[in-house]
């Protein structure tokens, strides 16, 4: 027989498990397709909700419906095109596009359907501008004129006209970042300040209690901090009314004149004036605030950062929990535990725990960590600030800990698996060289066994960082004023609550007013959940890897 | 020259008789009575009586499964981690019994090192892998474990070969190197016994001869029993020889005796190969 007659038998020999290759090959590639198709339509919409398209103006044909104010014209970027079947008996097929016109406070809604027939002509008019506002959501409209605050008036047609707004709108920003330095941070530390002389009298059992010296230097203190408080109110005041001291007047596309300030003007640009470059450019711009900015107008605008770095704070605080919790458990289970029913059966249990629906893990969460440890922490250490709760209510190290809790058995499952994997003559070399028990774990099964500790804990973050359910119950807010983590002692604050992406996303697409506008908001925050937990994970992953490569098994 | 004729004498005193140390003790090693169930259906070990002398090398030889590496691991201890374990007896190393319960068994698997038929470095550097059994006693002194780094390779005859590269992963190192790196780590928090189960099983002849000159150089600091399947190496390198049959000793004499004319039969029929 040739070699060549040899791997053609082979060939056929293996050929007789074929339908079996394909049948279960098609199972896979059936669940290829599905993730592919999930993750494109996230990626594709979620990208293009920063993409700006150009601005798309149509003459509507007499009496249509579509028709706003009485105007025949209609402006906005095409949101989508769809044929609907209408709801009549001859069920006819119309094709019809969403525009996305903007200017919620004329309209009172940010999209329209026109249908095709209904348009008699359309164009790309080269001077309409687009604005990001603070209120409203954007406008879309024909800048006019600028009246400034000294009374004098620039038309859009003057030379100089492009230059102001862009400085008006500059100083505007900054201005803006000014006030919320002075509100937020600023009145932020006087308020904290007043609170805590107002703890401090609170720890006297009654006012006569308190020495008088010490009663006059609080109120001096208290007085110094209001007069603080009123400078900077007032401060903050002049700046605001500066903010509305320029306006922007500009034409609907509709119909009439309508003007903004400039001070509330967050971004503009002319969408049908931008060439690729410009467009990729206002594109990774649109991302990168969308990344970094606080949420506006009930988290329909505006950034998600807030979301992003509790998402992150929490998982940490959840890995930092649920590593040493379960891979002592695991330590117990595998190495000291005297293996037999027992053991079995507390394995199976633990199994099973992974079964529990999430929102269980959250009531037990609620009760157990906000209730009862929540309430006990108050009791003992912020006595005088009951009733209000500090600790007891929900918050980021409650959210932590009920996740952690949840996906502790993902954790002491995988160790176990790891301990288990360490070979047999390695722990006996440790111990024949007089080393104990621990001192074999510790130096010896532990090391070997954390890249599948991290795997464990890479399952873990991906469940707990995706995680909704429970969270609503101990600690999620639709809009947190602070964050978890920040430049005021102590720097990590484990009673506040936070924002999450999962929440933001579940609040934005069901519970926002207008959830068509929120729409392509849902789809951002998606792909950025997305992107965290495989930023996560990729970074276990590659701490796994180097471990790996450091604590190889032997190859003899 | 001198040297030379001071070897022969002693090449020659061994061939006669083997040679105890001054005040080295015959029976440091007592092993009396002693029997091991792993299951209580199977006798695995049954009423073994024998001495071990101190300082000498002494072979136990027999076929596959008849208990060798469980009487060696009886030694240390380390069939204690095997749970439903029983044995009878007793085991006396230099005068202190070893199934004592006030007995620290960390402390007497300082003193009784095995080295394991299949070398299992740890995942770590050489020099860590060499300097393991000191610091898990706690000694962690820099000066001092560079100098045991340094005296265990060179005794282990594996200094030359490794001491550019001590910070490296153990894991990378031969079959026969990590069988001599196992040597170092054992003799590094100086043991009084040196246990081997089949050193050399897995290794090339140049390993093994290198083993066995490491084994002769090794008896003069302490006491060695090593298992071996090979009857030559039993003859090159110990002193005394253990014939183990079925969970007995058969026979224990001085290496030379028992290789010259047994006084069992099926000792004879063993090392002349016509079983087993
Ligand atoms: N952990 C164990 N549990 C139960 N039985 C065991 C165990 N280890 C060894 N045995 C049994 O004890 C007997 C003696 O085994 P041992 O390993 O001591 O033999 P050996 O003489 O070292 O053999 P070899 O030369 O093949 O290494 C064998 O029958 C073996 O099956
Ligand atoms: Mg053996």
């Amino acid at each position: 027989m040739t070699p060549f007659e040899n791997s053609k038998s082979s060939k056929k020999s293996s050929g007789r498990g074929e339908p079996m290759v394909w049948f279960t090959g098609m199972w896979l590639s059936f669940g290829m397709l599905m993730i592919i198709v999930l993750l494109s339509i996230i990626v594709k919409n979620g990208f293009s909700t920063f993409w700006p398209s150009p601005v798309l103006q149509i003459e509507l044909v007499e009496g249509s419906e579509a028709g706003l104010r009485g105007s025949s014209k209609l402006a906005g970027d095409i949101r989508k095109e769809q044929i609907r079947t209408t709801a009549s008996e001859t069920g006819e097929a119309v094709p019809e596009i969403q525009l996305f016109i903007g200017n919620r406070e004329a309209y009172n809604t940010g999209f329209r359907f026109v249908m095709e027939s209904d348009i008699k002509s359309r164009d790309f008019p080269e001077g309409i501008m687009r604005a990001e506002r603070l209120e409203y959501g954007d406008m879309i409209g024909y800048p006019a004129r600028l009246e400034l605050a000294d009374g004098s008036t620039i038309k859009s047609t003057d030379d100089s006209f492009a230059s102001t707004l862009h400085d008006i709108v500059k100083e505007g920003n900054k201005r803006r970042h000014e006030i919320e330095h002075i509100e937020k941070d600023q009145i932020g530390a006087i308020n904290r300040s007043m609170e805590s002389i107002k703890m401090k009298r609170r720890g006297w059992e009654s006012e006569e209690d308190i020495p008088e010296k010490t009663q006059k230097e609080m109120e001096e203190k208290q007085a110094e901090l209001q007069a603080d408080y009123e400078e900077l109110a007032s401060e903050a005041k002049t700046l605001r009314e500066l903010q509305s001291a320029n306006t922007l007047h500009y034409l609907l596309p509709t119909d009439g004149e309508r003007s903004v300030p400039t001070g509330s003007i967050v971004d503009y640009y002319y969408p049908n004036q931008l060439n690729l470059f410009q467009r990729t450019l206002r594109f990774f711009k649109r991302v990168g605030s969308f990344v970094k900015e606080d949420p506006r107008e009930a988290n329909t605008e505006g950034g998600i950062f807030p979301a992003i770095f509790g998402t992150f704070v929490m998982t940490l605080l959840m890995s930092v929990a649920v590593v040493p919790f379960g891979v002592l458990a695991a330590i117990y289970l595998r190495e000291y535990a005297k293996q037999g029913p027992i053991v079995r059966s507390v394995r199976i249990a633990v199994n099973n725990l992974a079964g529990v629906p999430s929102i269980v893990f959250g009531v037990f969460g609620l009760g157990f960590f906000v209730y009862f440890m929540g309430g006990s922490i108050d009791s003992l250490f912020f006595s005088e600030r009951l009733p209000t709760p500090t600790f007891g209510t929900g918050g980021v190290i409650w959210a932590s800990l009920t996740l952690a809790l949840m996906t502790v058995p993902v954790v002491i499952v995988s160790t176990e698996e790891a301990l288990v994997a360490v070979p047999r003559g390695v722990r006996e070399a440790s111990l024949a060289a007089g080393a104990s028990k621990w001192q074999t774990i510790q130096r010896i099964v532990l090391p070997a066994s954390l890249p599948g500790i991290i795997t464990g804990l890479i399952l873990a973050m991906a469940r707990g960082a995706g995680e909704v359910a429970p969270l609503m119950l101990v600690g999620v807010v639709k809009l947190a004023p602070t964050l978890p983590l920040d430049t005021i002692a102590p720097f990590i604050h484990l009673e506040r609550k936070f924002m999450h992406l999962g929440f933001h996303i579940y609040d934005l697409g069901f519970q926002s007013p207008d959830s068509e506008a929120a729409k392509p908001m849902v789809f951002a925050t998606t792909l950025l959940l997305i992107g965290l937990v495989i930023a996560l994970n990729a970074f276990a992953i590659i701490i796994r890897e180097r471990l790996r490569r450091k604590y190889k098994t032997s190859a003899f | 020259m001198t040297n030379t004729t001071a070897e022969n004498t002693t090449e020659e005193a061994v061939e006669t008789a083997p040679t105890t140390p001054e005040g080295a003790k015959l029976d440091y090693i007592k092993v009396e009575d002693f029997s091991f169930n792993y299951t209580p259906e199977v006798r695995v070990l049954d009423k073994i009586t024998m001495d071990i002398p101190e300082k000498q090398v002494t072979s136990f030889i027999g076929p596959s499964g008849c208990g060798k590496t469980t009487l060696l691991r009886n030694f240390n201890r380390m069939n204690d981690l095997i749970p439903g374990i029983t044995h009878e007896g007793t085991i006396h190393i230099d005068g202190q019994e070893i199934f004592d319960k006030k007995l620290e068994v960390i402390s007497l698997r300082k003193r009784i090192r095995m080295i394991f038929q299949k070398a299992n470095p740890f995942p770590k550097s050489i020099y860590e892998n060499v300097v393991y059994s000191l610091r898990v006693a706690g000694r962690n002194n820099k000066a001092l474990l560079d100098e045991v780094v340094e005296t265990s390779l060179r005794g282990a005859a594996l200094w030359d070969e490794v001491k550019d590269r001590l910070h490296d992963s153990a894991l990378g190192l031969s079959g026969g190197q990590m069988q001599r790196l196992s040597i170092a780590h054992a003799i590094a928090n100086q043991p009084e016994v040196l246990l081997m189960d089949e050193p050399c099983s897995a290794l090339d002849p140049i390993a093994t001869a290198k083993i066995e000159e490491l084994i002769c150089k090794l008896k003069n600091k302490f006491t060695v029993i090593i298992v071996t399947h090979n009857m030559q190496q039993a003859t090159r390198v110990s002193d005394q020889t253990a014939y183990f049959y079925l969970g007995k000793m058969i026979e224990m004499n001085a290496t030379q005796e028992i290789f010259r004319n047994p006084s069992c039969e099926e000792t004879e029929r063993y090392i002349s190969g016509k079983f087993g």
